[in-house]
C-alpha cells in the first residue's frame, strides 16, 4: 500500500495536475483487477479518482483485453455516447505502478442487490432497462476496425470455446452437456454485421444513481461478435439478485431494454436470438464459476475462489428451468 | 474412537466466531473476507450432513436410468456423454426429474439462499399439489 501511495503521489504531481494525494483506499472488488480510490489535492480542493490496475500491477488474465486497450475502448465508448468514466492517464512503465489506468470517479451504486431492491433506486428502476438498451446501442456503434486485437467470434466459435473450457475441467456436469447440445442445435449463423460488444454488460458492472444509469464499467471482456449477445447476457438469472420477475438485471423488462436499444439506433431485436444468448449467458457464467476451481487449486488458493466455484450449481438450476420451459 | 465434538460442530463454531466476532470488529476487505470464510464453513457443515444420503439416492437413480453399473463419477460421466451426444434429452422418462433432483441436492449444500433454487423448490411443491 505504501508503494502504491508513494508512486501515486509522484504521478499526481507529474501527470494529474495536483500536489499530492489523500484518502487512498483499496475498494472491495474483483479477483481479476485491483481498484483503488484516492483524492488528488490541487488548489486547495480534492478530486476523487480511481486507479484500476492488474493484480499486483502485472498479472493480466489471458482472457482479458489488457488495461491499455481497455482504456482506449472506454475513450471510444465516451465518443460514441456511452456513459463511462473519463480516462485521465494510462500507466507507463516509468510510473512504477504496473499496468492500468487512472479515471474519474463516478459516484453511485454498483452492488446489484441494492440496485435491484433498494428503496433509493425505485425511480432509477423505471428508466434503467431503457437506458441500458440505449447504452448498448451506442456501444455497438464503436468501430471494431479501430480495435484489431480484440477477439472476433462467431456464435459457434463462442459456444465451442466455452465447451472446450468446460471439457478441460474434466468434471462431469450433465446439465452443462444438455445445455451445450441445446445451444449447438440452435446456434445462429454469424451475424451479417458483427459489432464491438461489451462482453460483460450486466447488473454489477454498471454504476447507477437515483436518476438511473451513470456509467458502464468493466470493459475487459470486450470482443467483436453478434450484438444480441450483450442483450441476452444482462437477462441471465444470475444477475437478477432475487427479483426474477424483472429479467433485465432484476430491475427491468426485456421489452423496455429492446425498445431502448432500437430507439437509440440498435438493430431490430430478434427474441429467439436474445433467448439463445440468455441461455448461453447462464452456461457461460457457470463455466466461468467452475473455472475458479482450477485457479483455486493451481495458482490462487483463496476462499473467495472456492466459494465462487461452488456457485456453479446456481447456473445448473437456471439452465434446467430455462430448457424445461 | 475419535472424541467429540463432531467435525460439523467445530466447523459451525468457527463459522460463528468469524461471523459474530471477526467480521463486526474489522472493516473493508478483511471484514468481507471473514464473512466469505464463515459462509464457506457453513457450506461444509451442510455438506457433511447431506452428502452421504444425497449421493446414495443419486447413484441408485443413475443405475436405473442408464441401465448400467459403476461408481458415481463413471455414471455421471456417461450421463453427461449421452446428453451431450443427444442420445437422450429431457423428453426421455426420468431424465428431467433426475437432473432436477440432483441439482437441487447440490444447491441445498452450495447456495440454499439462491433465488433460482427457492423458485425451483416452489415450482416443485406447486407440481405436487396439482
Amino acid at each position: 500500500m505504501d508503494e502504491v501511495a508513494d508512486n501515486l503521489d509522484v504521478l499526481t504531481r507529474r501527470r494529474l495536475g495536483g500536489t499530492k494525494i489523500s484518502g487512498l483506499t483499496r475498494l472491495t472488488a474483483g479477483a481479476s483487477q485491483e481498484i483503488w480510490r484516492f483524492n488528488v489535492i490541487a488548489n486547495g480542493g480534492e478530486t476523487p479518482l480511481i486507479l484500476r490496475r492488474a493484480p499486483g500491477g502485472t498479472r493480466v488474465s489471458e482472457t482479458a483485453i489488457g488495461p491499455e486497450i481497455e482504456a482506449s475502448l472506454i475513450q471510444a465508448a465516451h465518443a460514441a455516447g456511452v456513459p463511462v468514466p473519463i480516462v485521465r492517464w494510462v500507466l507507463t512503465e516509468e510510473d512504477g505502478l504496473g499496468r492500468g489506468y487512472v479515471m474519474s470517479c463516478v459516484e453511485g451504486e454498483t452492488l446489484g442487490g441494492r440496485i435491484a431492491r433498494g428503496e433509493t433506486f425505485a425511480h432509477a428502476r423505471t428508466v434503467l432497462a431503457s437506458q441500458c438498451g440505449a447504452a448498448l446501442a451506442a456501444t455497438h456503434r464503436i468501430d471494431p476496425a479501430a480495435f484489431p486485437t480484440l477477439e472476433r467470434l462467431t456464435p459457434l466459435e463462442f459456444v465451442t470455446q466455452y465447451l472446450d473450457a468446460y471439457r478441460a475441467t474434466e468434471w462431469p456436469r450433465p446439465v452443462f452437456d444438455l445445455a451445450f447440445r441445446w445451444l449447438l442445435d440452435r446456434c445462429p449463423p454469424p451475424p451479417e454485421s458483427p459489432r464491438l460488444v461489451h462482453g460483460d454488460f450486466r447488473n454489477g458492472n454498471i454504476m447507477v444513481g437515483e436518476d438511473g444509469l451513470r456509467a458502464v464499467l468493466d470493459w475487459e471482456l470486450a470482443h467483436v461478435a453478434d450484438p444480441m449477445e450483450d442483450l441476452g447476457w444482462i437477462c441471465a438469472n444470475s444477475w437478477r439478485f432475487g427479483v426474477e420477475a424483472k429479467p433485465v438485471g432484476g430491475f427491468g423488462r426485456r421489452e423496455d431494454l429492446w425498445a431502448g436499444y432500437e430507439a437509440a439506433g440498435g438493430v431490430k431485436v430478434d427474441p429467439d436470438r436474445a433467448l439463445f444468448w440468455e441461455v448461453f449467458g447462464s452456461l457461460r457464467w457457470g463455466v466461468m464459476c467452475s473455472g475458479m476451481f482450477t485457479s483455486f487449486r493451481t495458482t490462487d488458493p483463496v476462499v473467495e475462489r472456492a466459494v465462487i466455484a461452488r456457485r456453479t450449481s446456481e447456473t445448473e438450476i437456471d439452465l434446467l428451468r430455462l430448457l424445461a420451459a | 474412537m475419535q472424541d467429540h465434538p463432531h467435525p460439523s460442530e467445530i466447523i459451525a463454531a468457527v463459522a460463528r466466531f468469524l461471523k459474530d466476532e471477526v467480521a463486526p470488529q474489522t472493516t473493508g476487505r478483511l471484514s468481507f473476507q471473514a464473512r466469505v470464510a464463515a459462509n464457506a464453513l457453513e457450506m461444509m457443515t451442510r455438506q457433511l450432513n447431506n452428502q452421504p444420503a444425497a449421493e446414495a439416492v443419486e447413484l441408485a437413480s443413475l443405475k436405473v436410468m442408464l441401465a448400467m453399473d459403476g461408481d458415481l463419477a463413471t455414471l455421471n460421466a456417461e450421463l453427461a456423454r449421452r446428453l451431450g451426444a443427444g442420445e437422450i434429452d429431457l423428453t426421455v422418462a426420468g431424465v428431467a426429474d433426475h437432473l432436477r433432483a440432483t441439482t437441487l441436492a447440490k444447491l441445498a449444500v452450495d447456495q440454499p439462499t439462491y433465488w433460482g433454487y427457492r423458485a425451483a423448490l416452489n415450482e416443485r411443491s406447486d407440481k405436487q399439489e396439482l
